[in-house]
C-alpha cells in the first residue's frame, strides 16, 4: 500500500502514511516533559554509578566508598557497643541480683521479652502460656523443675533431655506397658486413680484397683498423692495442668509409653547476657517463686 | 462464511486481497482459554490469600499447602492466563496487521494451541504432587521446560513466518513488542532453565549455575518475565485494542519507537534489584537499580500513546465499558511502572523488599494492567471471532468494570499498609536497643490486611464470573452478523448502550 500522509482533523497533526488492518499512526513529535524527564533518569544514574561500586573490579567502590557488607558490620558493632555497658554488667552478675538492681531490671526485662519472642515464643507460645502437647506454660506457678531465679536460669542454659549438657535437666519415666511393666488393664486403673487425685474419677471401683499399682509405681516420683518432684521434674498429678491432655485416654498413653519432652540448651547458643535477662523475662512472667 | 464475511467487515476503509481466509478456529479457542484459566488463576488466588488469612484452609494435607498452591496460582495467571492470552491476540493481530494468513496455517494454530495447554496442565500437576524447580516462576522441571521449548520455537516461526509474508510494506508496533516478547522469552526460558535431569526418568534435575550465580540468572529471567512477557506482551496488544476501540489513529508514531527500543534495551539489565541487601555483589545491585531508575520514562512512554490516542475519543468512553478496561489498564500500567521504579532504589527497597508491599506492587500490574487490558480485548474479539452484532450485555460489562476495579483497590490498598507495616514493625528498636517486634506479632498485625485483601480477590472474581456469563451468552445467544445484514433485522430496533 502506498504511504499517503494525511492530517488528522482532530490534532491538525500529521499521519505517518502507513495503515494497517484500518490503524494509523500520528506523526506526533516526542512530548518535551517525558523526554527531559529520560534525560534527567539518565543523569541521576551516571551520577550513582559514580558515587557507588558499579564496576566489576575489586576495589571498585566508588567515589563514596560505601560497601554493603562494611555498612551493615559498622550498624551491627555500633548497636553493639551502645548496648555493651549494660550486657556487660548483666554477663557478669546472676539473675536474682539483676532483678533486684531496677537500673538492670528494666534492661533485663526489655531484652528477655524480644529475646524470648525470637527463641522462645515458638514452643512457650508469645506470652509464654505454653501449648499442650509438652510446651510448659512459663505464666504460672507450676514449675516442673523449680521456679526460682537460679533454677530457670540453670533450665535454660542447660536444657532438658537434649544432650548438649552435662548438667541439663533430665529424667526418664518408665513405659509402663511398653516395657511390660504393666498390662493393659493395670494401666487403665492406674489412669483411673490418677483422675482421682484430681477428684475427676468416675469409676471408684477401678480407682480402688489402680490405688496400690500408683504407690508401688508411681508415688516414688510423682509423690503419694500427686505432688509432684521437682528434684526429678516429675509433674504435679492433683491439680488441671496437664502438659500432654488430662483426660483418661491421655493419661492413660503416658503411663503406658511415657513422654519425654526435649529443650535444647540455650547456654550454648546465645550470649550468657541474654541467658540471665531471658531467666530474669520469664521469672516475671507471674509464676516466679524466691 | 462468517469469518469471511466478519473479515471483510473489519477491514473497514482499507481494501484488502486476501487470498486465504485469517487463520480462527484455533484463536477462538485461545480466548476460550483464556477466560477458563483466567477464571482458574483467580478462584486459586482468592484460596491462597484466605489460607494466610485463616491458616486452617490447608487442610492439613501436602497437596492443598499455601507452599504448592502458590506456584499454582502464578502460574495459572501469567503463563496460563496471560499466556493464552497473548497467543490469541498475538496471532490474531499479526494476520490482520500483515494482511498474511498465519504461517503454518491452521495446524499451527491447533498445534501451539493442544501443546501450550499440555504444558499449562503437565507444570500444574507437577506443583500440587510436589514437583518444583523451587524457581518463582521458572518452578516446572526439565521435561515441562523441554516441551515449552518446541511449543515456543513453534510459535516463534509462526510468528515471525506471517510476518516475513505480509502484505504491508511496514511492520506494525504492535508486531514489534509481540516479537520481542516472543523472542526474549524463548532467551530468558532457555537461560534459566538449563539443568541436568537425574536420569531420563526422574522428575528431579540440578540447575547448571549455583549459589549467587543461580540467583542472578533466576532474577534476570524473573524481572523480564515481567519485563516481557507481563509488559512488552500486553503493550503489543495495547497497541492493537486500544485504536481499535477508540477508533483514532495512534498518538505518536515516534513514542512508540523511541520507547521501544528504550524499553528493551533497559528492561533487562533490571533483575538485580529483586537481589538487593544480598551476596550479589555492589556492583551488580547498583546497576541493577540504576537501569530500573532509568526504565521509568520508556514505561510511560507506552502509558502516554494509550492515553493520548484516546485524545478526540474520551465519550467513548461513555459509550464503550471495554475500551474503559483497557484505559484503565494503561493507567494502572503507568502507576505500576513508577512504583517499580521507586522500590527499586535501595533506601526505599530496605524498607519494602519481603514485604506485602511487592505482593501488592505485582498485583496492581497483574490485575490492573494485564487482567484489565486482556478483558478489553476479550469484550472486543469475542463479538468478532464469533461473528455477532455485538455483545451480550454492555450493563454487564460495566458491572464487571466497577466491581473489578473495587476489588483491585482493596487489594492494593491493603498490601500498601500491610506491606509498610510489616517493614516498619521488622525494623522498630525499642529506646534500649531492643527489637521492639517479634516475627509473630508482625503476622498478627498484618491479619485484617489479608482478610481485606480476601474480600479483593472475592470482588475481582466475580467480576471474571459476570464476564463469564456475559462471554457465553454472547456466543450462544447474540445476534449473527448476517442476521443483522437482512432488511427485516435492519429494521428491528437497535439496542440502546449501556447507561
Amino acid at each position: 500500500m502506498p504511504t499517503k500522509i494525511e492530517k488528522d482533523s482532530l490534532t491538525g497533526t500529521d499521519t505517518t502514511g502507513h495503515e494497517w488492518d484500518g490503524l494509523k499512526e500520528l506523526n506526533t513529535p516526542l512530548p518535551k516533559w517525558w523526554l527531559y524527564v529520560m534525560y534527567a533518569t539518565i543523569a541521576f544514574a551516571a551520577v550513582w554509578v559514580v558515587l557507588y561500586p558499579a564496576f566489576p573490579f575489586q576495589g571498585a567502590t566508588g567515589v563514596t566508598g560505601w560497601i554493603a557488607r562494611e555498612a551493615v558490620v559498622g550498624d551491627v558493632r555500633a548497636a553493639q557497643s551502645r548496648m555493651e555497658p549494660m550486657l556487660a554488667r548483666i554477663r557478669a552478675s546472676d539473675p536474682k541480683t539483676i532483678a533486684a538492681d531496677p537500673e538492670l531490671r528494666a534492661f533485663a526485662v526489655a531484652g528477655g521479652r524480644t529475646a524470648f519472642a525470637n527463641n522462645c515464643a515458638g514452643c512457650h507460645g508469645a506470652g509464654g502460656q505454653g501449648a499442650q502437647g509438652g510446651f510448659p506454660s512459663l505464666a504460672d506457678d507450676d514449675w516442673i523443675w523449680g521456679g526460682t531465679h537460679d533454677a530457670i536460669r540453670h533450665t535454660i542454659a542447660n536444657g532438658v533431655r537434649a544432650g548438649e549438657s552435662d548438667e541439663e535437666r533430665t529424667s526418664q519415666m518408665p513405659r509402663f506397658l511398653a516395657d511390660g511393666v504393666l498390662t493393659l488393664p493395670q494401666v487403665n486403673d492406674t489412669a483411673e486413680y490418677v483422675l482421682s487425685l484430681s477428684r475427676r474419677s468416675t469409676d471408684a471401683a477401678a480407682a480402688g484397683r489402680g490405688e496400690a499399682l500408683y504407690a508401688e509405681n508411681c508415688a516414688a516420683c510423682h509423690g503419694e498423692r500427686g505432688e509432684g518432684n521437682r528434684d526429678v521434674g516429675a509433674p504435679r498429678l492433683s491439680d488441671q495442668i496437664w502438659l500432654y491432655g488430662g483426660d483418661k485416654a491421655s493419661i492413660a498413653r503416658s503411663i503406658a509409653y511415657a513422654r519425654a519432652g526435649v529443650m535444647p540448651a540455650w547456654g550454648q547458643r546465645l550470649d550468657p547476657a541474654i541467658v540471665n535477662m531471658l531467666a530474669v523475662y520469664v521469672h516475671a512472667l507471674g509464676g516466679g517463686e524466691n | 462464511m462468517a469469518v469471511a464475511g466478519y473479515a471483510a467487515n473489519q477491514a473497514g476503509t482499507a481494501t484488502v486481497a486476501r487470498h486465504e481466509p485469517y487463520v480462527e478456529a484455533p484463536i477462538r479457542a485461545f480466548a476460550i482459554a483464556t477466560v477458563f484459566w483466567g477464571v482458574v488463576g483467580f478462584l486459586v488466588g482468592v484460596v491462597i490469600a484466605s489460607q494466610l488469612a485463616w491458616p486452617l484452609l490447608n487442610l492439613d494435607l501436602e497437596w492443598t499447602t499455601f507452599g504448592r498452591f502458590r506456584p499454582v496460582h502464578t502460574s495459572a495467571v501469567i503463563f496460563a492466563f496471560g499466556g493464552n492470552a497473548l497467543f490469541c491476540t498475538s496471532l490474531y493481530v499479526v494476520q490482520r496487521t500483515c494482511r498474511a494468513r498465519l504461517f503454518g496455517g491452521e495446524n499451527m494454530g491447533w498445534f501451539l494451541f493442544w501443546g501450550y495447554q499440555f504444558v499449562i496442565v503437565t507444570a500444574a500437576l507437577g506443583y500440587v504432587l510436589g514437583v518444583t524447580q523451587g524457581k518463582e516462576y521458572a518452578e516446572p522441571e526439565w521435561y515441562v521446560d523441554l516441551w515449552l521449548t518446541v511449543v515456543w520455537v513453534h510459535y516463534l516461526i509462526a510468528f515471525g513466518g506471517t510476518i516475513l509474508r505480509r502484505e504491508e510494506p511496514h511492520i506494525y508496533v504492535a508486531n514489534w513488542f509481540y516479537l520481542a516478547f516472543i523472542v526474549t522469552v524463548a532467551m530468558l526460558h532457555i537461560g534459566n532453565n538449563l539443568a541436568l535431569p537425574i536420569t531420563l526418568g526422574h522428575a528431579k534435575s540440578y540447575g547448571a549455575a549455583s549459589g549467587v550465580q543461580d540467583a542472578m540468572i533466576q532474577w534476570w529471567y524473573g524481572h523480564n518475565a515481567v519485563g516481557f512477557f507481563l509488559t512488552a506482551g500486553f503493550l503489543g496488544m495495547m497497541y492493537y485494542f486500544i485504536p481499535k476501540q477508540a477508533e483514532r489513529p495512534v498518538y505518536s508514531y515516534r513514542l512508540s519507537i523511541v520507547h521501544f527500543w528504550s524499553l528493551i534495551f533497559l528492561y533487562i539489565w533490571a533483575g538485580p534489584h529483586h537481589l538487593h541487601y544480598t551476596a550479589l555483589p555492589d556492583w551488580a545491585q547498583t546497576l541493577g537499580m540504576v537501569f530500573s531508575v532509568m526504565l521509568w520514562m520508556p514505561s510511560w512512554g507506552g502509558m502516554i500513546n494509550g492515553i493520548m490516542t484516546l485524545s478526540g475519543a474520551w465519550d467513548k468512553l461513555r459509550t464503550n465499558p471495554g475500551l474503559r478496561f483497557s484505559v484503565t489498564a494503561v493507567g494502572f500500567y503507568g502507576m505500576s511502572t513508577f512504583e517499580g521504579p521507586v522500590m527499586s532504589i535501595k533506601a526505599v527497597n530496605a524498607l519494602s523488599h519481603y514485604t506485602d508491599w511487592t505482593i501488592g506492587h505485582v498485583h496492581s500490574g497483574a490485575m490492573g494492567w494485564v487482567g484489565f487490558v486482556t478483558f478489553g480485548a476479550l469484550y472486543w474479539l469475542f463479538p468478532r471471532l464469533w461473528a455477532k452484532k455485538g455483545l451480550y450485555s454492555e450493563k454487564l460489562v460495566s458491572w464487571h468494570f466497577w466491581i473489578a476495579t473495587l476489588g483491585i483497590v482493596l487489594y492494593i490498598t491493603a498490601m500498601w499498609v500491610s506491606g509498610i507495616l510489616q517493614g516498619l514493625m521488622w525494623r522498630a528498636y525499642d529506646e534500649l536497643g531492643f527489637l521492639q517486634y517479634s516475627f509473630i506479632e508482625t503476622v498478627a498485625a498484618m491479619h485484617p490486611y489479608y482478610v481485606i485483601r480476601v474480600l479483593g480477590g472475592v470482588l475481582y472474581l466475580s467480576g471474571a464470573l459476570i464476564m463469564v456469563y456475559n462471554l457465553w451468552m454472547t456466543v450462544t445467544r447474540g445476534e449473527s452478523e448476517e442476521a443483522a445484514a437482512l432488511p427485516v433485522a435492519s429494521a428491528m430496533p437497535v439496542p440502546a448502550p449501556a447507561e
